[in-house]
């Protein structure tokens, strides 16, 4: 059974098509990538899976169950969770805090055990904290916890956020452009990164990247959008040698391929 | 001007200022999670008081179960306010909020005239027992510091729940960005709630604290004026930041009474106290326009 199964996920701005019968299967445990020049519509795809949109048609299946029209925490809840093209942590709050409201979906208290100081409410404050750390150490950030996010060098501002994503305890993590901004060395750090979360935390991967260097060589499979429309999919060897695929990013001006 | 009138001035000061920042935490809250400045809010205050009218007549409560009820019921009220008037406009343009909250603002006020008459009203005299006995020694309480130590207990138990609490971080998450809190599994409905809940809880008890300081003085449009002068408060804090209207409340309640108890001696008319008062909140604006512990918001393409 498929973690993740989009049928003919369509999306208007609108009356623009920006995502166009969308179609994909995401096994448990593979690592995916989704490519295409820009404004091809890929992040809009990761917004439709989120349920930061709702997807104008098409019905997106994941876990067995249809997540159109669900509000994005419950999304999140059931185990979607992700990163994004821009770095969007919560700059002014500590890298530790960070972590732990992303973990907000798996504590439960209430006014009452916090005013009381009841056990319900403290040993779960702990423990999300304990758990925090130890994501933090896991990906070498623990000595930063204390600081605010926007402290941190990009690079590991980009790592804080992937693990923000990871502490909901996700099956699937999407990561949105992962390596944009990062120098090769950070690229290479972050191949390493993102492999270690396959195999350490089993968690499947599904990533937006216009490093072509890093998609085709950790992903497994690779979908091509192009104006909204999937103009190819396959394995690494096969994207790169796609005619479409290569008339879409050398037919268009300005666009880089690196 | 003597020590001991000094130090009474010092108490007054405190008094109405942490007044005023308990009301100014609720602007500034409901600002921090859906940028919309909530005019209704001062009403909200005022219907705090009224309830509290209610709890110590009708009723026949004394002091500290009045106060917890006013909080409940405005705290209801507040969530009633979001839900009807605020949420069906979460995705309209912000002056269409800022409308609405005004208009919220006069339902209240003429609601409650309609309901209750333009006659000013007060608590019992009795309702506030100023004094403790314990065993055989009868302890003398002064109204103003009980006054001022309600108003600090409150917004410690605010500032922890903000500080320490998967929701207080939620909701400072909400004020720096946003879009990425539902996303990482936060309801925002669900803490958009319970700001309204600790905004309107907080203006309730300053209501009731308002009534028993200045007796006499309760009116469907009291908020009005303490209202406004709550939202400078805010304002001059840093709007967003809970640190901020306390202390920008604070502030406001020193400038107010100083200017009277030092300009009085020298010719300046106490009617002078809101112009002086707000021409110095007014500097503190033009020197740091974000306010005290406001940061400038970047805006994002």
């Amino acid at each position: 059974m498929p973690l993740l199964k989009t049928e003919n996920v369509t999306h208007f701005f609108g009356g623009l098509k920006a995502v166009s019968d969308f179609n994909l299967r995401i096994e448990p445990g593979e690592l995916v990538g989704l490519i295409g020049p820009n404004g091809a519509g890929k992040t809009t795809v990761f917004n439709l899976v989120t349920g930061a949109y709702r997807a104008t048609e098409g019905r997106i299946i994941f876990d067995d169950q249809d997540i159109v029209g669900l509000p994005p925490h419950q999304i999140n809840k059931m185990g979607i969770s992700r990163t994004f093209q821009t770095i969007r942590l919560w700059n002014e709050m500590t890298v530790l805090d960070n972590i732990k409201v992303a973990q907000h979906g798996h504590i439960q208290y209430d006014l009452k055990d916090i005013f009381l100081q009841l056990p319900r409410y403290r040993n779960q404050e702990q423990a999300i904290e304990a758990q925090a750390m130890k994501m933090l150490k896991l990906f070498n950030l623990a000595d930063h916890a204390q600081q605010p996010a926007r402290n941190l060098p990009y690079g590991q501002q980009r790592r804080v956020e992937i693990v923000r994503a990871l502490a909901a305890n996700p099956k699937l993590l999407l990561l949105d452009e992962p390596a944009a901004g990062m120098n090769p060395q950070e690229i290479e750090e972050l191949m390493v990164f993102i492999q270690r979360i396959r195999s350490e935390l089993g968690v499947t991967i599904w990533l937006i990247e216009h490093q072509m260097r890093l998609v085709m060589n950790i992903c497994e499979r690779i979908t091509v959008l192009d104006f909204g429309e999937t103009i190819a999919e396959g394995g690494p060897d096969d994207i790169q040698r796609n005619t479409k695929v290569i008339e879409a990013y050398l037919g268009v001006e300005d666009e880089e391929i690196s | 001007m003597d020590l001991d009138t000094l130090a009474q001035q010092f108490l007054n000061a405190l008094q109405l200022g942490s007044l005023y920042a308990l009301v100014a935490l609720g602007y500034t809250m409901v600002y921090g999670v859906l940028l919309l400045i909530n005019f209704a809010h001062g009403d909200i205050f005022m219907f705090g008081a009224f309830i509290g009218v209610f709890g110590a007549f009708v009723l026949g409560l004394p002091f500290l179960p009045t106060l917890l009820l006013s909080m409940i019921i405005t705290a209801l009220l507040g969530i009633t306010i979001e839900k009807v008037a605020y949420k069906p406009l979460r995705h309209a343009s912000r002056l269409s909020a800022v409308i609405t909250a005004l208009g919220v603002g006069l339902l209240l006020e003429n609601g409650m005239l309609a309901l209750t008459g333009a006659d000013p009203r007060r608590y019992p005299d009795n309702f506030f027992a100023a004094s403790v006995t314990i065993g055989d020694t009868t302890l003398e309480l002064s109204v103003r510091i009980v006054i001022i130590a309600v108003a600090l207990i409150l917004f410690l138990c605010l500032y922890y729940i903000v500080q320490r609490t998967k929701w207080g971080m939620a909701m400072r998450a909400i004020s720096y960005d946003k879009f990425a809190v539902p996303l990482m599994g936060v309801s925002q409905d669900r803490i958009i709630t319970l700001t309204f809940v600790l905004g309107a809880g907080l203006a309730a008890a300053a209501g009731i604290l308002w009534g028993v300081a200045f007796t006499a003085s309760l009116s469907p449009y009291m908020g009005l004026r303490v209202g406004w002068k709550a939202f400078i408060a805010a304002v001059v804090g840093g709007i967003g930041d809970i640190r901020g209207a306390a202390l920008g409340g604070l502030l406001l309640g020193f400038v107010e009474i100083f200017v009277v108890a030092l300009g009085s001696p020298i010719g300046i008319s106490s009617s002078y106290r809101d112009l002086v008062g707000f021409a110095l909140l007014l500097v503190i604006l033009v020197v740091r326009p974000t306010g005290l512990f406001g940061v400038a918001r970047r805006q994002k393409l």
